[in-house]
């Protein structure tokens, strides 16, 4: 095993867990039956105040729950504006993000210059100690910060709650068909608001994620696109937890794969490295999700719609 | 719309101030300055030097000059979109801050002859279109001294934006110096198509560290490789402005591009009417290529000998691109004792012995 192997793995893990975070967000948003396009600003704004915190205090949770926090205040101003102001969805969303890269330029003032020293790390020391595999095992499954086991929790638990939990099936008949819950007496706009107030947490979580562990610094615009990227593994993912957790980790990978490609010397052009990550998570997303009859089953089928109860 | 929105400010502000100025007496219109870049004014590097250059402007001009600027314009028609909007708002002079927007300021020249306009690192002009750079490879030349001198791997990482020959240039430059005082040193070059995105430059900098890097050298904009470069215990080079806050241990020193002598020198001639299209191409001498302080770090000696090299290239003794220079097949580029004219550093699109891989086509 060459020896960059491992640190090209855990690259790969903190580059792919703010997709996920964002991803699965946007996923449940969107199951409700509102297509939030403010990913980007609500990350960005997530990514600001969990670092201004995490400098401030010094404590890795309570930043973390800040950039939650951040971004769902975010969603709240997106969720009043679309569901009981009846905006539109499109165009307040790309207003969000706009208005996110703003603001967090403006509270980023001052931050500059300052790191943060990281999360919190889980250790295994016995298992690593496991000849050979070991510290395979112990790259792939252990000694991640908390952000990346609970991104794991998160996919699974979506998973579970929207198919399998009442509630789940409540928030998708709201995304299906909006009159039809609504006449047998589901409270159509407060349940889509809550799942806008669960995709802006995770965005900001995301966006967390970012100021946090990856490059745990503030620069301006620093998520440059990463919300967006999110948005689309939504729709190649065909609305499916584990797809976007899958489409994540693809995108993820092959980025840092490109770039050590680039290290090594293997002779394909980086324009075209750079474009693999895009191309190969829209093939294998397209692939896996082909059967055109259950996307159409898996898109809800009131996206971006507004809800006005009439009567 | 970001960029519209704030354009829409700053010319409602403009027009506040005007309403005001009305009231009193009959001032001559001040000149308004428009600034279009390519990254956030935030970035703590490219950007954030020319708006030093611009901030300058107001500051030695005072209320004879207005200035505005749009920041994070895409290179390309957005660009375009950009700089017309600029013209046609009654900007006399555009300063376009980056190699992309090449074509679109010639385009929208074109159209407005009386506006001014001055295009970054580009090389095509017109009679209203002037260009001007700075010869970073000079700084590079330094760093590369000190990167050779610093090294213990003799694995030179270069975190690079775009295949232009701005960017192959100061590669060489870093190669040929590096290697001139280490010989056995190797540069590996990450691209990560684009000039700003922290995560990706700092991914592409691991990775470089996970190769045996443990110089990082960037053209890219933000201070992201630096600062993996201090997580990962390896030396770094700030790029565009001083970045030592983001790597206390690992700056070796920082390239400071500075800009602000020759805005508000061209702000001034157009002001006095004798501004004239032209290249500009300053380095040391003139100051717009300057070194941030270097790490206590490094050897008294290397210090030495980056200060005298420095010291060379404002006299003339020393130049980056001085023969025997081979590329990477071996091939004689340059004969011993000639030095490389500005026409061929201009389009230089070859890699000299010592850096890895091949440029993308």
């Amino acid at each position: 095993m060459p020896e960059w192997f491992i640190p090209f793995l855990l690259s790969v893990v903190t580059a792919s867990t703010p997709f996920v975070f964002a991803g699965i967000g946007e996923l449940v948003v969107e199951k409700s039956g509102v297509l939030n396009l403010g990913v980007e600003g609500m990350m960005i704004v997530g990514a600001v105040s969990a670092f201004a915190v995490g400098v401030t205090t010094g404590s890795g949770a309570l930043a973390v729950l800040t950039g939650a926090f951040a971004g769902a205040a975010m969603a709240l101003i997106f969720g009043v504006l679309t569901l009981y102001l009846l905006s539109n969805q499109v165009a307040t969303g790309l207003a969000l993000t706009l208005f996110g890269l703003g603001l967090s330029a403006l509270m980023g003032h001052g931050m500059v210059g300052k790191t943060f020293a990281g999360l919190p790390h889980l250790e295994f020391p016995l298992l690593e100690q496991i000849p050979v595999i070991g510290p395979l095992i112990g790259t792939l499954l252990l000694g991640h910060d908390v952000l990346v086991y609970f991104s794991v929790v998160l996919m699974i638990a979506v998973g579970w709650f929207l198919n399998k939990s009442r509630a789940g099936m409540v928030l998708r008949a709201v995304g299906e068909n909006h009159n039809a819950a609504h006449s047998i007496g589901y409270p159509v706009n407060l349940v889509r608001l809550l799942a806008v107030l669960f995709g802006g947490a995770m965005a900001g979580l995301g966006g967390a994620y970012l100021s946090l562990v990856h490059t745990p610094l503030w620069v301006e615009n620093m998520t440059a696109g990463r919300g967006w990227i999110a948005l689309a593994l939504v729709v190649f993912a065909s609305w499916r937890p584990a797809r976007v957790f899958v489409g994540a980790y693809l995108f993820g990978g092959l980025t840092i794969m490109q770039l050590h490609a680039q290290g090594l010397g293997i002779e394909i052009p980086p324009q075209v490295l750079a474009m693999a990550p895009y191309l190969a998570t829209i093939l294998v997303l397209v692939i896996i999700s082909r059967d055109s009859a259950l996307i159409r089953l898996n898109a809800p089928a009131c996206l971006g719609k507004s809800f006005h109860a009439t009567g | 719309m970001k960029l519209g929105k704030k354009l829409g400010l700053l010319s409602g502000l403009a027009a506040g101030v005007m309403l005001a100025a009305t009231g009193i007496a009959q001032a001559a219109d001040p000149l308004k300055v428009g600034f279009v870049y390519v990254g956030p004014v935030g970035d703590h590097g490219w950007t954030y030097e020319h708006n030093q250059g611009r901030l300058a402007v107001e500051k030695a001009l005072g209320d004879k000059v207005k200035t505005s600027f749009v920041e994070s314009v895409p290179e390309g028609a957005d660009a375009t979109r950009v700089i017309t909007r600029l013209a046609s708002t009654g900007h006399g002079l555009i300063f376009t801050t980056s190699f992309g927007y090449m074509n679109p300021t010639v385009r929208v020249a074109k159209r407005f002859p009386k506006v001014k306009f001055e295009h970054a690192t580009g090389f095509k002009r017109a009679d209203n279109v002037a260009t001007y750079s700075a010869r970073f490879y000079e700084g590079r030349h330094v760093i590369g001294l000190i990167a050779g001198k610093m090294t213990k791997t003799n694995v030179l990482g270069y975190v690079a934006s775009f295949p232009i020959p701005e960017v192959i240039r100061g590669i060489n430059a870093v190669a040929i110096a590096a290697r001139s005082v280490n010989p056995k040193v190797t540069v590996k070059v990450v691209w990560v198509s684009s000039w700003f995105d922290p995560g990706k430059e700092a991914d592409a900098a691991k990775a470089l560290v996970d190769q045996g890097a443990d110089v990082m050298l960037q053209h890219t904009d933000s201070p992201a490789p630096v600062q993996a470069a201090e997580r990962r215990g390896i030396w770094a080079v700030g790029q565009a402005s001083d970045m030592k806050a983001f790597g206390p241990k690992a700056h070796l020193t920082a390239i400071i591009d500075d800009w602000a002598p020759y805005y508000v020198e061209r702000t001034k001639a157009v002001l006095d009417g004798t501004w004239k299209s032209g290249d500009v191409w300053g380095g040391f001498k003139s100051g717009m290529v300057k070194l941030s302080s270097y790490n206590s770090a490094i050897p008294a000696d290397v210090v030495a000998m980056a200060e005298k090299a420095r010291k060379g290239i404002i006299d003339g003794s020393v130049h980056p691109f001085a023969g025997p220079i081979k590329d990477q097949s071996g091939k004689v580029i340059l004969k011993a004792g000639e030095v490389m004219d500005d026409k061929t550093m201009l389009g230089m699109n070859f890699y000299v012995e010592g850096v890895e891989g091949k440029i993308p086509q």
